[in-house]
């Protein structure tokens, strides 16, 4: 390891992590105190250059140095105590690794001596989130502190990104030794793969000249690999039809012709139609999951070629068999592949049979829904959200059900990092500390959180947080009183029995916003939904949020049910 | 994908430190992945384990299985040796009930079986084996379970042939 600075003078555990955080360039840490992590927190009370953020539950720390992270592609910084402090954070670093988010979380721990007593708030911590991190260290000795956290911050943002616990027992953050910062680190046991193999590029290459009904689709490994513009250098090179998964909204943008939309288990028909029918499938950092292909098994009853690019190479061949596999850095990989694609000397076939057809699907129109000017349908709540924050550089964020799947659908993401969700975990109350860690981090960028009234109770306290650092982000709440998701699918396939998914006690959301300190409005009326939410925006310095009372019927479709495949899709 | 569930012997080499066996152990239990036997020691180079593993599945579930080894951090090289030509050993202490009249035959056995006695008494015996698995079950057929007072395995160790090696 390359020792590139050197200060001699003896620091505390607790002063190297912050030093070491400072020289990392870390900029926000979202935290919350304890008694393992006290000396720690006395040096970031002596220190200006990481500013701390108090949450009101370590589960929302978590999630806003995720969203940070999401956002602007930097590593995620959080710090809780031992005990509760780490349990209560496990949900948020779960949700960060099945995205593949990276991130650092620094985890006071009882001292060394106490270890396996079970002293007062003692927990496994290293064996607690081993099977929800990338890594995890227990840090024994304060001569490799720093090292060990130059090794986090490393595998946290190389290769496939995911989230690096750092636990650091309170006699250790006490001790006293040299600080270095350690820049480069080398790991014999990690090296993840940058450049793709070129035999395997010119085979894909081949390929794509041959295709007669192609399709792109890719996901969060293009936003997370800053991927956006070769991909779309490529999609426009190639004249492609391209889709989006869930995770990968914005990496192409949606205002291109080329779009489809996004595919899987609500993708649009003319997506999962392309999907289902094409002749090759170029797959860019996405992963088959089963939202996206449903029954792997009918999807291989029609056959294409697949090209899959991805960092990961346990990812290629994991639920799909793909004829070209591609393991490298996708940015790197894209741009080798169209340089490939440009050096062979010929014509690509013409597709416009297959774009016919496309069309033919696009002209069902599988958005629709019946507009009311009694009820507000919450499609239109989202449309008109997506109609007024287009005039801005905009973020937003979402929950888990079907809000965000109509956020996804009704939402124009033209640029990546701007959509903000959980998107493997599917975890509820990541909307309102998503968007705090995105507004920390895009201070003059509007913000606006689409949720549920049952997703924003999860982590409803963080509304605080906004009050105490003045986050002015917009909470659009579409409030169906149901658990509206579990009540579609208790609809569809459990006969109608609504169990457990209604709620019966909701609370005056306005009423509790304004005790935060914040503006609340309900708003029951379809006419009162664009100028509500033109007001929001207009208060630049105001948290606001809207309870829109929603039609509780409405479902989202289209709609691929569980086990069923791509081209079997429920509509509207 | 093929359905048909073979044995694969998988040997890694990991970083000897405090918690690397159980981000092996974990990844088989968490995403269901068989695992027969597992055995691990340190190596010639004190700062490395050498594991092998014994699992059955699909070709499909091994080539998973092997990715998602090489993902672990502290996991150095991973090597499929049923991929490769290689030797597979494995050491069992059988404990045995004999009498007078039984005795004849079993030593009998463990001379063709190349197997050594460790320690003799009037009733029990303790016999040592070395050899593949399907030896050592092979052996432990001649026997009816009330005659077999302990046994304990050590689970398969192998190493590739020739030029097949496993070092950094």
């Amino acid at each position: 390891m390359k020792v590139s600075k050197v200060v001699s003078q003896e620091c505390t555990g607790a002063q190297i992590v912050l030093k070491f955080l400072a020289d990392q360039g870390v900029k926000f840490m979202f935290g919350y105190p304890g008694g393992a992590v006290l000396p720690l927190y006395d040096e970031i009370e002596l220190q200006s250059k990481v500013k701390h953020i108090l949450v009101r539950h370590e589960q929302a720390a978590i999630h806003a140095a995720d969203a940070l992270s999401r956002s602007n592609g930097e590593v995620g910084v959080a710090i809780v105590t031992s005990g509760p402090g780490l349990t209560n954070a496990v949900t948020g670093i779960a949700t960060a690794y099945m995205d593949s988010i990276p991130m650092v979380i620094i985890s006071g721990q009882v001292p060394s001596h106490a270890i396996g007593q079970d002293a007062f708030q003692e927990v496994d911590a290293v064996g607690v989130t081993r099977p929800c991190v990338k890594h995890n260290f227990l840090v024994t000795n304060v001569e490799k502190l720093s090292e060990t956290l130059s090794q986090a911050f490393y595998i946290a943002s190389t290769g496939r990104p995911g989230p690096v616990v750092v636990d650091i027992p309170k006699d250790i953050q006490q001790t006293k030794t040299v600080y270095k910062f350690h820049k480069k680190v080398n790991l014999r046991s990690y090296q993840p793969v940058v450049e793709g193999h070129i035999g395997q590029i010119k085979k894909a290459a081949e390929l794509i000249t041959k295709a007669k009904k192609p399709v792109i689709y890719s996901g969060g490994g293009v936003i997370l690999g800053d991927a956006s513009r070769a991909l779309t250098k490529m999609v426009k090179m190639l004249d492609f039809p391209c889709t989006n998964t869930l995770m990968g909204l914005g990496g192409f943008p949606a205002n291109e012709k080329l779009f489809l939309g996004m595919l899987g288990m609500h993708g649009t028909y003319e997506a999962n139609m392309a999907m289902q029918n094409c002749d090759l499938l170029i797959a860019v950092g996405a992963r088959f999951d089963d939202r996206v292909i449903g029954n792997p098994d009918h999807f291989y009853s029609s056959s294409r070629r697949i090209i899959h690019i991805d960092i990961d190479p346990s990812s290629i061949s994991k639920r799909v068999k793909v004829d070209i596999p591609i393991v490298g850095d996708i940015k790197n990989v894209l741009k080798n592949l169209i340089k490939e694609i440009e050096s062979l000397d010929k014509q690509l076939q013409d597709i416009s049979e297959w774009k016919k057809q496309i069309s033919k699907w696009e002209s069902k129109n599988c958005l629709k829904y019946k507009e009311s000017k009694e009820i507000i349908k919450p499609q239109f709540v989202v449309e008109t959200v997506n109609k007024l924050f287009q005039k801005h550089d905009f973020f937003i964020t979402s929950d888990v059900g079907q809000h965000q799947m109509w956020a996804a659908q009704f939402i124009d993401f033209n640029k990546p990092r701007r959509w903000i969700n959980s998107g493997g975990l599917g975890t509820m109350g990541v909307g309102l500390p998503y968007a705090l860690g995105v507004q920390l981090a895009h201070p003059n960028s509007l913000v606006g959180c689409i949720t549920g009234e049952a997703s924003i109770q999860m982590c409803i306290q963080e509304l605080s947080t906004a009050k105490q650092y003045n986050l002015p982000v917009k909470i659009y709440t579409l409030n169906n009183r149901y658990l509206g998701m579990v009540r579609q699918w208790q609809e569809f396939f459990h006969g109608n029995r609504y169990a457990e998914s209604y709620m019966d006690a909701l609370p005056d959301f306005v009423k509790l916003v304004e005790s935060y300190g914040h503006i609340g409005l309900r708003i029951d009326k379809p006419e009162d939904v664009e100028p509500a939410i033109e007001e929001s925006i207009k208060r630049k310095n105001d948290l606001v949020f809207i309870d829109f009372i929603t039609d509780q019927t409405e479902n989202v479709y289209p709609m691929v049910p569980g086990g069923k495949g791509l081209s079997e899709m429920i509509l509207v | 994908m093929s359905d048909i569930k073979t044995r694969h012997i998988i040997a890694l080499l990991l970083e000897n430190e405090s918690g690397a066996l159980s981000r092996v152990s974990g990844l088989f239990s968490a995403r269901s992945y068989n695992i027969e036997s597992l055995t691990v020691a340190p190596t010639d180079d004190s700062t490395l384990s050498r594991m092998t593993i014994v699992t059955y599945g699909t070709e499909d579930i091994v080539e998973q299985i092997t990715k998602q080894l090489n993902k672990l951090v502290d996991v150095v090289r991973v090597q499929e040796l049923t991929k490769v030509d290689f030797v597979e050993r494995e050491m069992a202490l059988i404990k045995l009930k004999v009498s007078n009249s039984t005795k004849e035959s079993l030593f009998k056995y463990v001379e063709i079986f190349r197997g050594k006695i460790l320690d003799v008494g009037k009733e029990i015996i303790i016999i040592e084996l070395t050899g593949t698995a399907k030896k050592i079950n092979s052996f432990l057929e001649l026997f009816s379970d009330d005659n077999v007072i302990e046994l304990v395995r050590s689970g398969a160790l192998g190493i590739g042939r020739l030029s097949k090696n496993l070092k950094i």
